[in-house]
């Protein structure tokens, strides 16, 4: 039997606060029935002996002390999943938007996930080709990673996660899907993500989780809780290797700062509540392989920095939780550079594991290194050029600069349909590096010098 | 006794009404799939109790079991090679009940209760033992021997011992009856409350370095045993890395790494190379030494508070055995947002952004615990304390840092802009530092050369010199540089690449013996005493650089492989020779 309770005590911002409930559990969902028909959905959030606190997902407005019949269901937010999910579109919460009818489950899965035990993990190492010279040189995608693209408004983060993700062999074999989830993005970001893979014809490959800029706001905190459940059944149950698409982190972040704001919590840093870091580390964690198991969850979250600060909580603690991070910067961008990737800042840590002799190249550490080390230096030239000009530069600096420019121009700069090999990638490197002399390549040993510098 | 039940549930803050007989800080017990929790605050109306798992699913109503005992830790041998969660929990076995994704409520012992040890008694019938007493030995590992102590306690006269031979941890091994004429049972296990130091002897000055291979480390800017160091640096900057590398290298006996908070395939990571990678001291894995605690970050934060006080009372264990244990955690910031997150869903009121106040008191009460001592049995063991912080917006200036620069006496400042250069360790020397390096001055004279200290100061100056330089250079250009000042820039330049950065994917030159480290850098001094020569006779700097030396001291790592010291003395040669030829 399902108790209804017909009033409500007390209702702020999100929060909706009902009295004498009797047997109430942590986390468990309800369902509210307002008297013009309409239905919302909301979690036990708290509990203080029989009074429950409810966070209201589809939001408060038009509830009433009196117009809502509340019931309790007894059980924790569960996703359903099978097999069919692919190629179909869901909201936030996971129920179907494409108008083609429930999912008819063959499991349900918590969407809070557990935790993937350490020891059963499996180390990533295998390496994703995205045809993208500045990532795979220098930021190598592995499969199982967490990449997250730092960007900023205006920036094109989107067409370059739409071309790793047409590009990437991320499947020897056609075992691959695609899971997006969109928070608080724009309706034409969507409509520009769901072409793009129309046209890349993986349609039918991909599962959309889509809560909107004009979506219920705490629907958002749930959207890639949702995502991430479906990525990890199709990835540990199905065995296919997933990539998921988040976009946009921020526009999460800061769900769960209105979320946190309306319950009173003590802010910390810009008013992002203090458990900022473990909420989306409960996220990002859930990437990864698993031994025995043959599919793999590798996900590139997209999230925009505000101001393009990349000390603002979210960029910064997202930087703590991920395996690296590919930041985009504004100068490249408007210098009319793409992917305009800035590859000193951009990083993947799981790149030493998967490259090298055996994975890529023997060459590949040591080149990305030196491209890396000599790019840094034409920073120090450019400065310097900047102050006393271009003419009075030592000639070893005069080198750098044109290097810098010929590096920004050939190496990250490439067209969006241009798909490179890691070979064609590492080749280009080397031409570039032999613009110097011998003698300022200080990161290569030698062997590798001879085989490959041809100054 | 009364039955406790939950009333309120909030995160993993879990409150339960009226009076209860539960003690402060008392582990327990909560709710019907019996979630590991501890009482964190007790009014007349309200007990509230931290709990180590996730609460969704507990109701109001279920019951609290009360355990009568602080949160402890389970001591006794099986613990090295082992994976624990934060509160001692060994993640292998957990695997072997819920799979590969963690579940929860789910008891295991801490140490194999089937396992059977080798045991060799160290005491007969009739002695008279005290608490810290090593009573019996086992093997634990290839290279570990486990010595089974007398818990602190308890004290008396042996009066019966079980013959050599292979016990299990919760075998009587002896029987002591204490003054009081009461016999207490000793197995090879014990238990003992995280948050209390294990009591010791006396405390001693550290004067040995930990010795780590590491040449910015070892040479710039050393740790002590017994010391207590931190590694600050925004992400990207290679804390971990350099936490790993210490954990690969340094000469302590045992190593506690703790994954405080931070990614699950690190944890992954450690495990998998510390069980390939052989240690070159004994050629057994590295594991063998190994203990690990992994707290990722998606799982309970409250266990996460715990998960450091669990690795140090393993390290203060085995410091009693007598070895010399180190502690790596990484990282303590995630320590402190895990106290800031208990403390706000207690409605504490939030000092510095948001931190409670007493965050300075617990950090300072954990380092602490660092020390060289002499043990309770006589024996001396060390807890080295390396704890990585992660300031938000790579702001040094946040409370973590600051408060944990005022507990550690050795600061290893990872920089951001080193580490796009890949300059690793990104190790800043400008604004690094040791307090040991007195204190360690004697040993590095007696054991190394007794003109390593000396040296390292000249090092020092020529890096604060180009510190200086660079701010001219970086407005008008080093062209106008007087040809002293330039061989400065190019001294500094081998100093930074051919001695400072170093390779941990290199064979040779991820560790790096003092003794190479000291020809090294005295090398480069005494190329840099030849070059003076030459300058002050003005001949031009530009002679200097046509030799290729500068290049060839900076590939030394990698050409002088680590057991060939004798090649230093050839590069001298070939170094006089050049030199001598331009002044010719």
């Amino acid at each position: 039997m399902i108790i209804e309770h017909l009033k409500l005590s007390e209702i702020n911002g999100s929060l909706a606060v009902i009295d004498g409930v009797s047997n109430p559990s942590y986390e468990e969902m309800a369902t509210l029935h307002l008297d013009d028909g309409t239905t919302r959905t909301g979690r036990v959030v708290k509990i203080e002996g029989n009074r429950v606190t409810l966070q209201i997902f589809e939001g408060t407005r038009g509830i009433s002390m009196n117009n809502a019949r509340t019931s309790l269901s007894g059980e924790s937010m569960k996703l359903p999943l099978s097999p069919e999910i692919l190629g179909r579109v869901f909201d936030g919460l996971g129920r179907p938007a494409d108008g083609l009818g429930e999912v008819f489950p063959l499991v349900r899965r918590d969407v809070n996930g557990a935790p993937i035990n350490p020891v059963s993990r499996e180390y990533p190492r295998n390496f994703i080709q995205t045809g993208i010279s500045s990532i795979d040189a220098l930021a190598t995608l592995i499969r199982g990673q967490k990449l997250p693209i730092f960007s900023g408004s205006g920036m094109k983060h989107n067409e370059l996660a739409v071309q790793i993700v047409r590009q990437s062999t991320i499947a020897d074999s056609d075992d691959f899907a695609i899971v997006f989830a969109a928070m608080g993005v724009k309706n034409d970001v969507a409509q520009y993500f769901r072409s793009s893979f129309t046209s890349a014809n993986v349609m039918n490959r991909v599962v959309m989780f889509l809560n909107l800029a004009n979506d219920p706001i705490i629907e958002r905190i749930m959207t890639p809780k949702c995502a991430l459940t479906a990525a990890e059944y199709l990835a540990f149950d199905l065995g296919k290797h997933v990539l998921v698409v988040m976009t946009d982190m921020t526009s999460y972040a800061e769900a769960v700062r209105e979320y946190s704001s309306s319950r009173g919590e003590i802010p910390s840093r810009k008013g992002f509540p203090g458990y900022l870091y473990s909420d989306l580390a409960s996220l990002y964690e859930r990437a990864g392989m698993i031994k025995g198991k043959k599919g793999s969850v590798t996900q590139i979250p997209i999230l925009t920095m505000p101001n393009d600060d990349i000390t603002h909580p979210v960029p910064d603690l997202t930087g703590y939780i991920t395996e690296g991070q590919i930041v985009l910067s504004r100068d490249l961008d408007s210098g009319g550079i793409y992917p305009p990737v800035s590859v000193l800042p951009s990083l993947s840590r799981l790149m030493k594991d998967g490259i090298g002799e055996g994975y890529t190249r023997e060459d590949h550490q040591p080149l990305a290194n030196q491209l890396l080390a000599t790019y840094a230096k034409v920073q120090d030239a450019k400065a310097l050029a900047s102050v006393i000009g271009e003419d009075e530069l030592s000639q070893s600096d005069k080198q750098l600069l044109t290097f810098g420019k010929a590096f920004e121009k050939e190496f990250i700069n490439q067209s969006f349909t241009e798909n490179r090999t890691i070979e064609q990638t590492l080749d280009l490197g080397w031409e570039l590096l032999s613009m110097l002399p011998r003698t300022e390549l200080d990161r290569v040993d030698d062997a590798i010098l001879d085989k490959y510098y041809k100054g | 006794m009364s039955e406790n039940k939950i009333y309120g549930i909030n995160g993993p803050v879990v409150t339960v009404k009226g009076k209860t007989d539960l003690e402060m800080m008392e582990m327990v017990y909560v709710g019907n799939s019996r979630l590991v929790g501890e009482v964190i605050g007790i009014t007349d109306d309200a007990t509230t109790i931290q709990v180590y798992e996730e609460t969704g699913g507990l109701r109001p109503g279920e019951p609290v079991f009360s355990t009568g005992s602080p949160m402890c830790v389970t001591l006794g041998p099986g613990i090295l090679t082992n994976i624990f969660d934060g509160i001692e929990r060994p993640l292998r076995d957990i695997e072997s009940v819920s799979g590969a994704f963690i579940a929860k409520g789910i008891d295991v012992p801490a140490v194999s209760k089937d396992k059977k040890w080798q045991v060799t008694l160290k005491v007969q019938e009739g002695d008279i033992v005290k608490g810290g007493d090593i009573f019996a030995e086992c093997p634990e590992t290839a290279v570990i021997t486990h010595r089974a102590l007398v818990p602190v306690n308890i004290s008396g006269t042996v009066t019966k011992c079980v013959p050599d031979g292979e016990y299990t941890v919760d075998d009587t091994i002896i029987e002591v009856a204490d003054n009081q004429g009461k016999v207490h049972n000793l197995t090879l296990s014990q238990r003992w409350p995280i948050r209390n130091p294990r009591p010791v002897s006396e405390r001693l000055p550290s004067q040995k370095p930990l010795v780590t291979g590491q040449r910015i480390i070892d040479t710039v800017f050393p740790v002590a045993k017994g010391g207590a160091a931190a590694i600050p640096g925004g992400f990207g900057t290679g804390k971990t890395m350099t936490q790993h590398q210490l954990a690969k290298w340094c000469d302590a006996d045992i190593i506690i790494y703790v994954g405080c908070g931070e990614r699950g395939n690190e944890m992954t990571q450690v495990l998998t190379e510390f069980s390939e990678i052989t240690d070159p001291k004994t050629g057994k894995p590295l594991l063998d030494r190994t203990v690990l605690i992994a707290n990722t970050s998606n799982m309970p934060v409250a266990a996460r508070e715990a998960s450091i006080y669990t690795g140090i009372t393993l390290a203060e264990y085995y410091r009693d055995m007598g070895y010399h244990t180190a502690l790596m955690a990484d990282s303590t910031s995630r320590w402190a947002e895990a106290l800031r997150e208990i403390s706000g869903r207690l409605e504490e009121m939030p000092a510095d952004e948001g931190f409670p106040a007493y965050l300075p008191s617990r950090l300072s009460e954990f380092y602490e615990r660092s020390g060289y001592f002499k043990n309770l049995n006589g024996t001396e063991g060390s807890v080295t304390l390396i704890g990585a912080v992660s300031p938000q917006g790579s702001d040094f200036s946040e409370p973590v840092t600051q408060n944990t620069k005022r507990f550690t006496r050795c600061f290893w400042a990872l920089d951001k802009s080193l580490a796009y250069a890949r300059h690793y360790p990104a190790i800043n020397w400008n604004n690094s530092y040791s307090e040991y390096l007195g204190d360690l001055a004697d040993w590095y004279r007696d054991n190394v050369d007794k003109d390593f200290i000396k040296d390292r100061e000249e090092l020092c100056a020529i890096l604060a010199e180009e510190n200086s330089l660079m701010e001219i250079v970086k407005l008008i250009g080093a062209d106008v540089l007087p040809d002293d000042q330039k061989l400065i820039i190019e001294i500094a330049r081998v100093i930074r690449v051919g001695f400072l950065q170093q390779n941990a994917f290199h064979k040779d030159d991820t560790f790096v013996p003092l003794e190479k480290q000291f020809k090294m850098m005295q090398i480069i001094l005494y190329f840099y005493h030849r070059c003076q020569e030459i300058v002050a006779r003005q001949i031009p700097i530009s002679k200097l650089t046509a030799t290729g030396l500068f290049d060839k001291l900076v590939k030394m790592k990698y050409d002088i492989p680590n057991d060939s010291p004798q090649m230093f003395d050839e590069l001298k040669k070939e170094i006089d020779a050049k030199i001598n030829t331009i002044l010719r």
